[in-house]
């Protein structure tokens, strides 16, 4: 077993969740399949969302996952980054904005 | 970005025995990725056989003015393998009498062969259905004496297919050297104005995408429609239709695979994405490839590789059809680069 917490073999073998439950497995696959499929928004804006939704969820796996696929789909670097740049937006924003209930408590306690 | 082959510069790969060599080693070895004969094996299509002969490819020579960092051939100013017109009338008679459709000059860039004119102007007087040139664009800038290829090729109702790896200018300058997206550029508008690539034109223009870097190519029809949008608006250029070509795992983009430590993870994404459909449309399955040297190879990469057809008609010189179509197809690991996702072929996607 690797000694590090997280290693970027260990992508490939996402499919052998299925091995330890099968049912639950198959049907996380599949749903995950479909939601990426074609639809009111296209696989390419897809990618793009995921690639954000990565970068703030942290996943290094997913990471490497949806860089991979941009390239695939012909998305530009800049496109890229500024979707990863939506996601650090929304994820500082929902730091800060606590700052208001700071505030509030601050009022609160303070004569 | 290198500016000499992989021969000029002594590199280990320009040996293809290496090749296959670490082709054959390793993950494949150890049994931790199957072989592609094993694969194909498990769907009942080994050995593979040809069908019916469509494509008939000749390579003219390795000379080129461009040194793309992915090149199969290991094409440079510095490839001195050139078709000579002996060997171009040896294939000639070949021309005249083939059950192929479709003639398809490559090369290197084809149009650098001094008798490159000549030789198609006795080529189109065959009648055959679809004359491709593979042309990569910045020759018909490169010097005044290509700057009416254009013409040339519209006199003689050639099929332009034309390698273009993205709509920006920094990836494909990247993948094939400075200052190519401009001349690019310039090419297929005046490529555009003489009526190539135009809505309802006849004179066909079609352009290839390689992916410029370790990653397989995406959805064709998708890829098809960004590069027009792009081109369209960004410069008011036309073409028919993209080709998304998968680059294979030999000479410099091997090279560059193994130098950037891709190489495993690309193995892998190959194999995985496996196809079995795509196997039965392989281009060798229905093309022959050419060398400069009159050599036969059942496609172009084979060809890279030095693995010479697996059939006693083995030279153009001694050419024979029907020996030829009862052969067994030769394949190695690189072959997994044809049959990825929807497969991949000079013409493009194949399932």
């Amino acid at each position: 077993m690797s000694k590090n917490y997280y290693d970027a073999a260990d992508l490939r073998k996402f499919g052998k969740i299925t091995e330890w439950s099968e049912e639950l497995g198959n049907k996380f696959f599949e749903y995950y399949g479909k939601v990426f499929e074609e639809g009111a928004l296209s696989a390419r804006e897809k990618s793009l969302i995921a690639l954000a939704v990565a970068h703030t969820e942290m996943c290094p796996y997913c990471i490497d996952a949806y860089t991979k696929d941009g390239l695939q789909r012909g998305i530009t670097k800049e496109e890229m980054m500024e979707a990863v740049h939506v996601g650090a937006a929304i994820k500082s924003g929902a730091s800060l904005v606590h700052g208001v209930q700071m505030m509030n408590k601050v009022n609160k306690l303070e004569m | 970005m290198a500016t000499k082959s992989l021969k000029a510069r002594n590199n280990d790969l320009a040996n293809t025995q290496r090749q296959l060599e670490i082709l054959s080693n390793g993950i494949f070895a150890d049994g931790e990725l199957p072989t592609f004969g094993a694969k194909i094996k498990e769907t009942n299509q080994f050995p593979l056989r040809p069908k019916k002969l469509e494509i008939l490819q000749i390579n003219v020579g390795y000379m080129c003015n461009q040194v793309c960092a992915h090149c199969h051939v290991d094409a440079g100013p510095d490839r001195k393998e050139i078709m000579t017109r002996e060997t171009m009338q040896q294939c000639l008679e070949v021309i005249k009498n083939t059950g192929a459709h479709t003639l398809d000059l490559t090369g290197g860039a084809p149009e650098m062969n001094p008798n490159f004119r000549w030789f198609v102007e006795e080529a189109a007087k065959a009648g055959i259905k679809d004359f491709i040139v593979r042309s990569n664009l910045t020759i018909i800038r490169a010097n005044k004496k290509y700057h009416d290829l254009p013409e040339f090729f519209k006199k003689h109702n050639i099929h332009v297919v034309s390698s273009m790896p993205h709509w920006t200018r920094g990836k494909t300058d990247k993948q094939r050297g400075d200052g190519v997206f401009d001349k690019s550029i310039q090419a297929l508008k005046d490529l555009n104005a003489v009526g190539y690539g135009m809505e309802g034109s006849s004179l066909k223009l079609d352009l290839v995408y390689n992916p410029s870097g370790a990653f397989l190519p995406g959805d064709q029809m998708a890829l098809e429609s960004d590069f027009k949008k792009a081109l369209l608006e960004d410069f008011g250029i036309h073409f028919h239709n993209l080709f998304a070509i998968t680059n294979l795992p030999i000479s410099r983009f091997l090279d560059y695979l193994i130098a950037s430590d891709n190489y495993e993870d690309y193995m892998y994404a190959l194999v995985e994405a496996y196809n079995p459909a795509a196997v039965a449309n392989v281009m060798c399955t229905n093309t022959l490839s050419v060398s400069w040297d009159g050599w036969l190879y059942d496609c172009d990469f084979n060809q890279m590789l030095n693995l010479k057809v697996d059939s006693k008609v083995k030279h153009i010189s001694e050419y024979n059809e029907d020996i030829l179509q009862n052969r067994n197809i030769i394949i190695n690991q690189h072959c997994y680069g044809c049959t990825a996702g929807a497969g991949s072929s000079c013409q493009g996607t194949v399932a």
